[in-house]
């Protein structure tokens, strides 16, 4: 099978695209997906080919986005909702966090929400405050909903395959920032050969071996850590590098193996240091793995502010591979 | 439409006295402390608006509704034990206990539940009435909506959504005076809430009498056959709720001039009475059958209240957990998979 050099955006098009092929029940509803063809052109061609029936604009109505979602979900349909960023999910938050998670739980599982929310997420570009946000941690604070944040072409599509099939509700970030990043994906042209492809949810990944330090990061935060990775094994330090992809569940299990091997951990991600991704591994790690434990567990996150919009001061709150080394050799 | 038959409305009578027989009975095992949980409204003094309009509907459409939902549930025919034993968080409740007064649902009536957050379900309905359009079914979704979720966001957005996409959902906006404790008149610029339709291009069937099952009907029917042929519908039934927004408000009841109003309302517009008398004018008389109702009703709800007690409670972790998930218990800080569970 050809593998080829694909952005993620790409990726994402195409996992879409053949669950649509594959389940009637798949239809896609958001802000510009149809005529205008995504505002990230992940809906590329879709209205053409799918017709309006299941390619599906919607006004600027995200509080309905976020609930027709889940009341055709629970009649037996498959949406795969967009906001087109994740900043307008927080509009959205209630038909989220209390109907989307929770309808199967207060009737007790008398009805099953298989849906999928899409959301473009991240900072960078200058986008200002309220267009800056990677808040993946939000959601995944409550149960009944799973999180994924894919970090590449080849998760993406495993990733999001995954979760359309999945008869839970998952909310799916997109880096905006991964969207035009290439990297491999085979060429499965046959349903076998996709599913081949297909990521487990709450299933993590190593992306880098090492002995010396964990890093464990999600998304965006698996490049910063890589192109640490690769800076500090200049140094002679070998850092591993865990992708967990999902926030929730989490993969702590993957997490722990490495963290019995290099006794040391640097947390990595975009979103705001307080009550965050971070925050979460730093005290699992504390609470399981303290025998374990040589040195503080550090974390390199955003900067704890708006984001402005000058490109200088802008790019200092954002966390970068510099300062994943820099917290490395703090404790190596 | 056909003008409902003695045994129609006869059956009507049937379910607004199960409904304020249930209801009162709730009111007394809360103040008894029998029914624990904090939140719990009452359908009292609604029941025509509930019985009235879903007569109108065919067993393949669809109800959705807020928190005051035992009455909708009694219509479709829960059963009033299932409907008892949630008011008392028991594991023979409809939703296992973990519901409540305001999650009733019942799939195979195609109840698809009360919900607690204020226009919360109102997209819902607008996604259920989606999944029918989708498959070319012609059934409708009732929905259920206060006056006072007219001025939420969610009621803009799901009206809106369900006019563009010609969504088969009749909106039925039960307008009992009161957002909890606030007039519609200081809350709402548009009073005549009915003409929010216009605001989205939906068909208005405007306001109703809904102390009157037999107006409720009426309109009713001809939004249904409205919805399933062409989208969205909007009525508006005037009515008034007997009891605070939930039974904890105290201070409802004891405002005089709010007692005032509630008895010009009992007096005058007594729901059960007007369908009495509209049936008797047109039948003569069946005050015995009316009465054999009334005494099943209590039947039935003593015997749903002996029902709940005598059940167990759902006890332990696995009660706790089941049902977060499809396929897999939440277990936070008992694996190594933090936030759902290995199977």
């Amino acid at each position: 099978m050809a593998v080829r050099n694909v952005a993620m955006r790409e990726a994402i098009r195409r996992a879409l695209h053949e669950e649509m092929l594959r389940d009637e029940a798949v239809f896609v509803m958001g802000e510009e997906v149809a005529y205008w063809q995504g505002t990230h052109r992940v809906t590329r061609g879709f209205l053409e080919e799918f017709g309006e029936r299941r390619v599906r604009d919607t006004p600027i109505s995200e509080m309905a986005i976020g609930g027709v979602a889940v009341g055709a979900a629970m009649a037996g349909l498959r949406p795969v909702a967009e906001f087109m960023t994740i900043n307008f999910a927080f509009l959205a938050l209630d038909a989220i966090v209390n109907h989307a998670a929770k309808v199967r739980y207060f009737f007790d599982g008398m009805f099953k929400v298989p849906l999928v929310y899409r959301a473009a997420s991240g900072w960078g570009n200058q986008a200002t405050a309220s267009h800056s946000h990677a808040p993946e941690p939000i959601f995944a604070h409550f149960p009944g909903i799973y999180v994924g944040c894919p970090s590449n072409a080849l998760d993406a599509y495993g990733m999001l395959k995954t979760a359309i099939r999945d008869d839970n509700p998952v909310l799916f970030s997109e880096s905006i920032a991964l969207y035009p990043k290439p990297s491999p994906l085979p060429d499965a042209s046959d349903e076998a050969a996709q599913d081949d492809l297909l990521v487990p949810i709450g299933k993590g990944d190593i992306k880098r071996a090492g002995t010396d330090v964990t890093l464990v990061a999600y998304a965006r935060g698996v490049d910063w850590s890589l192109q640490a990775a690769r800076a500090l094994a200049r140094d002679g330090i070998e850092a591993e590098v865990v992708d967990l992809r999902w926030l929730r569940p989490l993969d702590m299990a993957l997490v722990y193996k490495s963290f019995k091997k290099t006794n040391r951990c640097v947390i990595v991600e975009e979103s705001l240091p307080m009550y965050s991704f971070g925050s979460e591994i730093a005290a699992l790690l504390q609470e399981n793995m303290f025998d374990y434990m040589d040195a503080p567990i550090k974390r390199v996150a955003a900067e704890d502010v708006p984001l402005p919009y000058s490109k200088e001061i802008e790019l200092l709150a954002l966390p970068n591979a510099q300062k994943v080394v820099d917290a490395v050799k703090e404790i190596v | 439409m056909p003008s409902p038959s003695k045994d129609m409305l006869l059956d009507w009578y049937r379910q607004m006295a199960l409904i304020r027989e249930f209801e009162e009975t709730c009111h007394q095992l809360y103040l008894q402390k029998r029914i624990t949980g904090v939140y719990l409204h009452l359908y009292s003094g609604h029941e025509a608006s509930g019985v009235g309009s879903m007569a109108a509907l065919r067993k393949s459409d669809h109800v959705i509704t807020a928190y005051r939902d035992h009455g909708i549930a009694l219509i479709l025919g829960m059963d009033a034990n299932a409907v008892m034993a949630e008011m008392m968080g028991k594991k023979t409740g409809g939703s296992g206990g973990k519901g409540g007064s305001m999650h009733l649902a019942s799939a195979a009536h195609n109840f698809w539940g009360g919900y607690a957050i204020v226009g919360g379900h109102l997209p819902l309905a607008a996604g259920i009435a989606l999944e029918a359009r989708y498959r070319g079914k012609d059934d409708v979704t009732m929905t259920y909506v206060g006056d006072g979720a007219t001025n939420n966001g969610y009621f803009h957005e799901s009206l809106n959504m369900s006019a563009i996409w010609d969504l088969p959902v009749i909106w039925i906006i039960e307008n009992n005076g009161y957002g909890m404790g606030t007039e519609v008149e200081r809350a709402s610029g548009q009073t005549e809430l009915h003409r929010k339709a216009a605001a989205y291009g939906i068909k208005d069937f405007g306001r109703v009498d809904a102390q009157d099952a037999l107006a409720v009907y009426e309109v009713a029917s001809q939004a249904v056959a409205y919805a399933r042929a062409h989208g969205p519908a909007v009525i508006e039934h005037i009515t008034y709720r007997y009891r605070g927004h939930g039974v904890s408000d105290k201070q409802y009841d004891s405002r005089d001039d709010m007692s005032a109003e509630l008895r010009q309302w009992m007096d005058e517009r007594e729901p059960l009475k007007i369908l009495r008398d509209r049936i008797q004018a047109q039948f003569g008389d069946v005050s015995e059958t009316l009465s054999a109702h009334e005494e099943s009703a209590r039947q039935i709800v003593a015997q749903s209240v002996e029902f709940a007690e005598a059940s167990d409670l759902p006890r332990g972790r696995d009660a706790l957990l089941s049902n977060t998930y499809v396929g897999s218990p939440l277990v936070y800080k008992t694996s190594d998979s933090i936030g759902a569970g290995s199977d």
